[in-house]
């Protein structure tokens, strides 16, 4: 007797905790296998980009952090720099080794939260643990600097906010860290920022051994990644992938190195590229760019400590003045009454200024009518490319190899979503 | 690299194309301006051709230009009044559906503009394209050139009412299932039209007008000539030396 075997659609999220937050993904099957994959997205949608028009340039930085709020200062980089372009501004050179530096921090923070969380959804419990371990040292590095661990807003159009910290915030004596286990962990954070990052620095390519201790040569890790979701070079370019994405299939691509911006081009690093394209080349692909991350940051860290300067520019059009002279001069206090009531208008036109994020190229489109307010900003994010693919990659895959997959494309519904 | 590096990428477009495109260089960007019905070809000729190779569609939005340049101080001139104060603004942010602004004096509102990138050559393209027709924007979909183009049309599409003609599944992609209107148009109030709260009579979520008044704390001002006066001022001001 024949009998017809239908498809089954599946709800694949919002609240799977593999989903990596709020995506919902309709999957149709066929037994095992993924026959069409259809993600909603768009539950996080706060509409960044129609705020941005209603405010002041400056306003708005603070809504990059939360667009990828993972890799909180590569956002904020793309926008200040957009301005900085319009404006025909340029950041005082110390202030470029700061966001260079701020944006390879960036990246290993959300390199660490990705091996950690993708481990987690392939079964690999300790990684996520042991990557928490160092993304708290790197967060304090974002406190100590801006007062808030995530939510930065500390690049600022013409630099950064303020200057590096002259020490770093220490453990208290309390239950849980106390004794020799206090002493350790302040042992890093006696002297400055500059001192503490030195120190980590140091100590991190370590850390990143363990990291692929445990995974690199796993067998179960490798079963679950090794040729699956294989993306070709030309797959890749189709559907606008960017970083790790472009560089797993073996393009190499890297706006730091292509179109470099801050001061890129006086670093010297790598730009590691994959082979076949699947998430075990993207894999070793993100742990080596954390390696070159580090580099970057320790070149950084020498410069910084041997080239004290200002870290804003002098232009108080767009920078408020220093709080003493406002005390004595009233320019000074007209300045900072108007940057703060009305901003600064920025010439009309339009430009199109992008980073390398860990994630990929985030770009910030934007558009002036020469008003204090932007006339349209658009958000480029990479992770919204990335799962436009989703469909033509993960097709003829199981079920298991999807969350394989949603993990290797960093995805972060902040930016998806805006 | 080949001889195309030579001549710049506005060159190079302007002796492929001629009038086709009304091309732009603006802080070492390219900017070309294309017609709707020529987008097709143009887009394929960028893609496939040795001197261009633009392989990659890295972005494509809407925009909406009603109420370029327009604000809501005067700061050119003073009545007796003194300066104008921006309470009667038509700015996004100020007003609710019933009175939103008009369209009118915009010759034409929507467009979409393209980001591409050539990963051989290393250059970045931007193309505009305008849509001709205000009350039903249309634009043929690139999909066929860029697969990528599928979502970021969707969004354009969802945010801004711009059709993709050609395009295999013009969804909404950000906003609610069932939401009406396109909320990234200029006259489409920054409060929206519905709000939503869980009612505990009825157990479910339900939608309700919005609540809130439209409010904006900053007037939008254009000072295009205020750092260029006072540059002069402070230079002409001999009394600021001595």
């Amino acid at each position: 007797m024949a009998q017809e075997i239908r498809n089954y659609t599946m709800n694949f999220g919002p609240q799977h905790p593999a989903a990596h937050g709020v995506l919902r993904l309709v999957l149709e099957m066929d037994g095992e296998t993924i026959v069409r994959a259809d993600p909603h997205v768009g539950l996080l949608h706060r509409g960044t980009e129609k705020l941005a028009e209603s405010k002041p340039f400056n306003q708005s930085i603070g809504y990059m952090d939360r667009l990828d709020y993972v890799s909180m200062m590569c956002n904020e980089h793309a926008y200040v720099r957009a301005i900085e372009t319009l404006l025909g501004l340029e950041a005082p050179e110390r202030a470029q080794y700061i966001r260079t530096m701020f944006d390879e921090i960036t990246r290993i923070l959300n390199h660490l939260m990705w091996i950690g969380s993708n481990a987690l959804d392939l079964g690999a419990m300790a990684v996520f643990l042991y990557a928490f371990r160092e993304r708290e040292e790197l967060m304090d590095v974002y406190e100590a600097v801006s007062g808030a661990r995530m939510h930065a807003t500390y690049y600022r159009p013409g630099g950064v906010y303020r200057d590096l910290p002259d020490r770093m915030s220490q453990y208290r004596e309390s239950p849980w860290h106390k004794g020799k286990d206090l002493k350790r962990l302040n042992s890093w954070r006696e002297g400055s920022m500059l001192d503490f990052l030195d120190a980590f620095t140091a100590d991190f390519p370590s850390k990143v051994d363990e990291y692929e201790e445990l995974l690199t040569n796993n067998r179960i890790w490798k079963q679950r990644t090794v040729g699956i979701g294989v993306v070709s070079p030309e797959v890749a370019q189709q559907w606008g992938m960017t970083g790790v994405m472009l560089r797993g299939s073996g393009i190499a691509w890297d706006l730091r190195k292509k179109q470099p911006y801050a001061k890129y081009a006086e670093m010297d690093f790598d730009i590691p590229v994959g082979v076949g394209g699947d998430c075990y080349d993207r894999y070793l692909v993100r742990v080596e760019e954390m390696r070159q991350s580090n580099r970057i940051i320790r070149q950084c860290v020498e410069w910084l400590r041997a080239n004290p300067g200002p870290v804003m520019v002098e232009n108080f059009k767009v920078a408020p003045p220093k709080r003493e002279a406002m005390k004595e001069s009233m320019e000074a206090l007209i300045h900072h009454f108007k940057l703060f009531t009305e901003g600064y208008g920025v010439p009309a036109g339009e430009t199109y200024a992008a980073v390398e994020a860990p994630k990929g190229e985030f770009g910030c489109y934007l558009v002036s009518d020469g008003a204090n307010k932007p006339f349209r900003v658009h958000l480029r994010a990479p992770g919204f490319a990335h799962l436009s693919s989703i469909d033509t990659v993960v097709k003829g895959h199981m079920l298991a190899d999807v969350v394989a997959m949603i993990g290797t494309y960093d995805l972060v519904f902040g930016e998806v979503d805006r | 690299m080949t001889d195309t590096q030579k001549t710049s990428l506005a060159e190079r477009l302007a002796a492929r194309f001629g009038d086709t495109l009304k091309i732009g260089v603006a802080r070492d960007e390219t900017t070309a301006e294309v017609a709707a019905a020529d987008l097709l070809a143009v887009a394929a000729a960028l893609r496939d051709e040795p001197e261009f190779r633009f392989g990659e569609l890295i972005d494509l939005c809407g925009i909406d230009y009603l109420g370029y340049g327009q604000t809501e101080w005067n700061t050119e001139t003073v009545s007796g009044t003194g300066f104008s104060r921006g309470v009667e603004g038509e700015a996004v942010g100020r007003f609710r559906w019933e009175n939103r602004p008009r369209a009118g004096h915009q010759p034409r509102r929507f467009a979409a503009v393209v980001h591409l990138l050539s990963i051989e050559l290393n250059q970045r393209l931007r193309l505009r394209a305008f849509c001709e027709d205000d009350s039903l924007p249309v634009l043929p979909s690139l999909t066929g050139v860029w697969p990528g183009a599928n979502w970021f049309e969707r969004e354009a599409f969802d945010l801004y009412g711009i059709l993709f003609e050609g395009h295999p599944d013009l969804r909404r992609i950000l906003t609610d299932y069932g939401f009406v209107g396109h909320p990234f148009r200029k006259d489409f109030p920054l409060i929206g039209n519905v709000e939503v709260r869980y009612d505990p009579e009825q157990k479910r979520v339900v939608y309700e007008p919005v609540s809130i008044e439209p409010r904006v704390l900053v007037p939008r001002v254009i000072r295009d000539d205020a750092d260029l006066v006072q540059a002069r001022a402070e230079a002409a001001d001999d009394w600021r030396r001595n």
